[in-house]
Order: C-alpha cells, then sequence, then structure tokens
C-alpha cells in the first residue's frame, strides 16, 4: 500500500473512532436516561470547562525560564477582561495578541 | 423566526470564529510542512473535525503509524468527547434531523458555547444549535484551507496562535464562575485535572483525570443536588 493511501486510512481511521465517541453515549443511553447520568449532565459541563484549562495549559514549562509566564500573564488578562467586560471575544483576542507578543519579543 | 435564529446562532459563534480560524490555520500550515496539503487539511478537518487530535494525527500520519496505534491515540486523545455527550443526551434528546449532525460536530469549543442549554428568546432552539455548530465547522475547515494554502505567505510570525483555544476555556470558566453560585464542579474540573496533571504527567493524565472528576462529583451528588434546586 502506497504511503498516501495508508495515510487516507488514517484519516478515515481517526475519523470513524471520533464520531464513534460522539455518538455512544447517545446510544447507549437511547430509551432511558437514568437519573445519575442526569445528574452528570448537569454537573459534568462546568468541570470539563476546568479540565480543557488544565489540558490547554499541560506542556507549559515552570521549571525553566521564563517559568510559566507568557501562560500566566495572558491567562490573568483573559480573567479580568472577562470579568470586567464580560464579552468572550474580547477577552480572547486581548489575551492572545499579548500571549503572541510576549512569546516573540519579551521572552523570546 | 429562522432569519433572527441565524442572526442570533452567527453573534453566539463569533468567539470561535477567530480562534478557528487562526487554529484551523495553524492546522494547515503543520500538515502543509509535513507534506499534506490543501486537500488532506481540508478533509481532515471536515471529516475528523477534532483539534488537538488533528494536530497528534499529523504526526500519526508522519510517522506511518499502523491502524491500531491509530485507532487507540484517537480514543485516547478524543475520550472526553464521550463526556460532552453524556451531558447533551438531554438537550439534543428531540432535535430531530438535526441530531446526527449536532452529535457529529459536538467540539469543546461548540460543547464550550451550547452546554448551557439556553437558546435566545424567539429563536428555534433546534436550529440554533444546528447554525451554531454549522458555523463553527465552516470557521474550522475555512481556517484549514487557509492555512494550507497561505501558510507560507503570511507576512507575520503567527507564534503563539495557538493561545486563542486556552483563551476561550478560561473566558468559559471565568464566565461560568461569576454567573453560577455553586463552584464545586468547576473546582472539581480544575482541581482533579492539576492533580492527575502532576501525577501522572502530560502524556497520560487526561482520562484518570476523567475519572477522578466522575468519582468526585459522583461522592458529592446529594450535596450538589441539594444546592442546584433553586437553579434553571
Amino acid at each position: 500500500m502506497s504511503a498516501s493511501s495508508h495515510a487516507a486510512v488514517l484519516v478515515a481511521v481517526m475519523s470513524a473512532v471520533t464520531v464513534l465517541l460522539r455518538f455512544l453515549p447517545f446510544w447507549v443511553f437511547r430509551k432511558k436516561v437514568p437519573a445519575y447520568i442526569t445528574y452528570l449532565g448537569k454537573v459534568l459541563p462546568a468541570a470539563i470547562i476546568g479540565m480543557l484549562v488544565i489540558y490547554c495549559l499541560k506542556d507549559t514549562v515552570i521549571t525553566a525560564a521564563p517559568f510559566g509566564a507568557p501562560e500566566l500573564i495572558a491567562a490573568a488578562l483573559v480573567i479580568l477582561l472577562q470579568a470586567w467586560k464580560r464579552n468572550a471575544l474580547l477577552s480572547i483576542l486581548g489575551g492572545t495578541a499579548v500571549y503572541m507578543l510576549l512569546v516573540q519579543l519579551v521572552f523570546a | 423566526m429562522r432569519a433572527l435564529t441565524a442572526r442570533k446562532a452567527f453573534l453566539k459563534s463569533l468567539p470561535v470564529m477567530g480562534g478557528y480560524i487562526v487554529l484551523g490555520m495553524g492546522f494547515g500550515i503543520l500538515a502543509h510542512h509535513a507534506g499534506y496539503g490543501v486537500l488532506w487539511s481540508f478533509a481532515m478537518s471536515l471529516l475528523i473535525y477534532a483539534g488537538s487530535m488533528q494536530y497528534v494525527g499529523i504526526g500519526l500520519l508522519q510517522g506511518g503509524a499502523s491502524v491500531l496505534i491509530t485507532a487507540v491515540t484517537t480514543v485516547m486523545v478524543n475520550a472526553r468527547h464521550l463526556f460532552y455527550s453524556v451531558s447533551m443526551i438531554g438537550r439534543y434528546r428531540d432535535t430531530g434531523r438535526y441530531k446526527p449532525y449536532l452529535i457529529f460536530a459536538l467540539t469543546d469549543e461548540t460543547y464550550t458555547l451550547l452546554c448551557d442549554g439556553k437558546a435566545p428568546e424567539g429563536t428555534d432552539p433546534d436550529l440554533y444549535c444546528f447554525l451554531v455548530s454549522l458555523f463553527n465547522h465552516f470557521y474550522w475547515v475555512t481556517g484549514s484551507v487557509l492555512g494550507a494554502l497561505l501558510g507560507e505567505v503570511l507576512p507575520f510570525s503567527t507564534a503563539g496562535i495557538e493561545f486563542s483555544m486556552t483563551a476561550l476555556f478560561i473566558a468559559s470558566f471565568t464566565e461560568q464562575w461569576i454567573t453560577t453560585k455553586d463552584r464545586l464542579p468547576a473546582l472539581t474540573g480544575l482541581l482533579a485535572t492539576l492533580a492527575c496533571l502532576l501525577v501522572f504527567g502530560p502524556e497520560r493524565f487526561l482520562i484518570p483525570a476523567m475519572l477522578l472528576i466522575t468519582l468526585v462529583l459522583s461522592l458529592f451528588r446529594g450535596r450538589i443536588a441539594a444546592g442546584r434546586e433553586a437553579e434553571p
């Protein structure tokens, strides 16, 4: 098999497995949703977003220069902007722009 | 009503537009440098539609990984999607013809936008969810294609642009923190994941973190259920 047809198979596998993961809970609980699952459905969103924050920051190196300073500063800015203006777009653009400046110019 | 729904859905999707176009471009550029051109970026973004998995996937393609390794890696990287689906079972139950696409398109960001389950006044709620999902998908595919096509000629460095995804989650976390009274689930997600990251390291912490979050929230079931009575 050529390299590109093998790559096409891998793309198909990644797609199929991702689709499967997304559909599985809907299939498993298609008839009756247990109260426990309903409960998880209520409390998971907040927990998952917390998990995603850590997930995104997982590769931050805090044991060597710049000790995670760009992430810390940009994250603090996002929190402050969001708490102040309550506009997600503004918080994201502001935090990202500052992060890019920090990694490209300040801590380069 | 359809026009209003489309307008509200577009407004809701705007914060993701910036993030998806730049992150999609990042992916397109990465794929291009790895020797996979615009058709690959387009197909992967259209069919896989899972950001971090696609970044990992380019590595798998380059290394000529086996089907088994690719499948297992996809399960590990994307297992969190089980979580999203579990919490959307109720919301997506009666969405009719939109349902298959809504489930297919449930990414981190789309989930983050729609998990509060509220559609604006006067809109068709199912169409609203469908359009938010579709717009996001469109941004992601567009960004990937742009990255693959224009990556070489960008006049400025895009280093650090990947932070926009982090920023979206931090902004959502902050917004949720401000608007929700019961902060235990949010704290559980944050601290359990952090603990697992410290114990298991950045390559293997996600699945233990999901298990720990589920365990802790299960243990607190009585307490949270009582405290949540007053909320919608």
